[in-house]
């Protein structure tokens, strides 16, 4: 037997399979595939202070080997996911769930993380600084190491859960934003999120998503994430959430091995609902294939 | 879920018409849609559901125009290959729920080129609640025209229309619709976006209610990406959860 257990700043959770912010709702349409309990956990859609309707249609651009999105927050806001989403969700999910909780002012990180901190399901809270498709707020605050740790200073100030920070790929130095949160207080970091990205519609000649530009993700990423988790995870001490095009439970693994203390799979889930319970099924064979005995052990081997 | 593909061939031009076999127990409503898995592409490709017979090795059929790279290679498919579906997405329109649906006695199903083929299951339906449906259908040319003579083997009439003037009236839907003054008391429309506002736009003008499935740009298909969102007078909808079919009233046209 294989022990698939990892621990989350004191949360250990069965396995470190997590599916994405974003990719899983609430987790009321996801119950319909599978029983959902099986997941390590899962981080909510990405919510907001005030509900969001997001941006314009066309929204989604396939690539090869991933898509685009610029869906821009869409979300009915904290005090609705209060009252209605994580009431539900406790009727047929049994473990902690990652709160995801996105800005667009230091304000609103704060009362959004304040309130949500409150409540008993949440395990842990992401906050997202990394949003490529909003304007004013979200990625800008993830661009610069100054307003990466002004946030998560503001941010654990107003809570107990452990907050992690979700960091952005299309900052110029990844690894700074990283030490920058880490001093700044941050129990954890997630990365990465999307990468920006565009489409032209051939037959208009105009950008296909009406955002213009959206963030990338799927298979595509999944090399540059990895590198990204290598590099941060040997700057800073905090564990990482890794996460950019998994697809695999061989992905898992070396996603672990480059220092992410867990993972999340996130457009995978959009065009097969059920990768998340294949990788968690496989994954203790492919744990077996490799001579992995402890997951928690591989964390950084391939670095340490 | 896995289907075989019994028969895929083209029935007019660019547009193709597949036959498989597989569980279609998740479909319970016309206008409803499948998620095809295309071997090299990273997204399904989502396709409205034109006639299915429900069971475990249930049958079903597709039609679909060949637009891009994904449904071009569909195209190619043959007897005996299989796919991976989703089944059973959408909400598929309301044929017996709705007090203007229960009350109406002659709807009008009005298609647009590849809009056509949901309204079949429709037709269907329809007619088994005891319903006299009649149905226009708006294409390019002649050689665009599909499904004219399976609606007619139902026993309904059909109105054609195509933009050339190369088969029926010249002109678009709404001409068919305007024929038809007086003679219908519902609409269930399906086409692009600009001839459902048409549509509604007449239908409305003599107060007649109706449902109208969209298409939109989508990811999943299943109610979780957000990325096909709109927002209606009641709130933000997603095409491919709470829709494809959408009231009239509700629509912010």
């Amino acid at each position: 037997m294989v022990d698939t257990t990892v621990n989350l700043s004191g949360w250990v959770l069965d396995n470190p399979v997590m599916a994405a912010s974003g990719t899983f709702g609430y987790g009321q349409e996801m119950r319909q595939f599978y029983d959902i309990n099986i997941l390590g956990s899962f981080s909510f859609k990405g919510t907001t202070l005030q509900p969001c309707f997001g941006n314009p249609t066309p929204r989604i651009a396939e690539c090869p080997a991933g898509m685009l999105n610029a869906v821009g927050l869409q979300n009915p806001g904290i005090h609705h996911v209060i009252a209605h989403e994580l009431p539900e969700l406790a009727t047929f999910f049994h473990k902690p769930v990652v709160a995801n909780i996105s800005g667009f002012s230091l304000e609103e990180y704060v009362e959004c993380c304040r309130l949500i901190d409150g409540a008993p399901q949440v395990g842990l809270i992401e906050v997202n600084v990394s949003c490529p498709n909003v304007h004013g707020g979200g990625m800008a605050f993830g661009m610069a190491p100054d307003s990466a740790a002004q946030v998560t200073k503001a941010v654990k100030a107003v809570t107990t859960k452990p907050v992690y920070i979700k960091l952005s790929p299309n900052a110029p130095d990844i690894v700074a934003v990283a030490k920058a949160c880490e001093d700044a207080g941050a129990d954890g970091l997630s990365l990465i999120n999307t990468l920006l990205g565009m489409r032209i519609h051939l037959g208009k000649r105009r950008p296909l998503l009406a955002n213009t530009m959206g963030g990338l993700s799927g298979p595509a990423i999944f090399p540059v994430a990895l590198r990204m988790v290598y590099q941060v995870a040997q700057a800073v001490k905090i564990p990482l959430i890794g996460m950019g095009g998994i697809a695999t439970a061989e992905d898992v693994l070396e996603m672990m091995l480059a220092g992410a203390a867990a993972v999340q799979v996130g457009a995978q889930n959009l065009t097969d609902p059920y990768a998340c319970r294949t990788i968690i099924q496989d994954l203790p064979l492919a744990m077996e294939r490799h001579g992995i005995t402890k997951l928690q052990d591989i964390i950084g081997g391939a670095w340490k | 879920m896995r289907f075989h593909v019994d028969q895929n061939r083209r029935i007019a031009r660019g547009v193709y018409r597949m036959e498989l076999t597989g569980d279609t127990r998740e479909l319970t409503r016309p206008g409803q849609f499948v998620q095809v898995a295309l071997p090299g592409f990273y997204l399904r490709r989502p396709l409205s559901v034109c006639d299915w017979v429900k069971g475990e090795q249930g049958s079903l059929t597709l039609i679909y125009k060949a637009l891009g790279q994904g449904t071009r290679q569909l195209g190619e498919m043959q007897p005996g290959d299989s796919l991976d579906l989703l089944t059973g997405l959408g909400n598929g329109y309301d044929v017996d729920g709705l007090p203007d649906v229960q009350a109406c006695e002659r709807p009008l199903l009005v298609g647009g080129g590849v809009g056509t083929p949901p309204l079949f299951g429709l037709c269907k339906a329809l007619l088994v609640l005891g319903k006299k449906p009649v149905v226009v259908l708006g294409f390019g040319t002649a050689d665009e025209i599909f499904l004219d003579r399976e609606f007619a083997d139902l026993g309904v009439s059909v109105h054609l229309c195509t933009l050339d003037g190369s088969a029926g009236r010249k002109g678009l839907v709404t001409l068919g619709m305007q024929e038809l003054r007086g003679q219908f008391d519902y609409v269930f429309a399906c086409g692009p976006e600009p001839m459902l506002r048409a549509v509604h736009a007449q239908a409305q003008e003599s107060g007649i209610p109706g449902q109208y499935s969209f298409e939109e740009r989508m990811a999943c298909g299943f109610g979780v990406c957000m990325g096909c969102s709109c927002e209606t007078k009641y709130g933000s909808r997603r095409i491919c959860k709470d829709g494809p079919v959408l009231r009239g009233e509700e629509i912010r046209w």
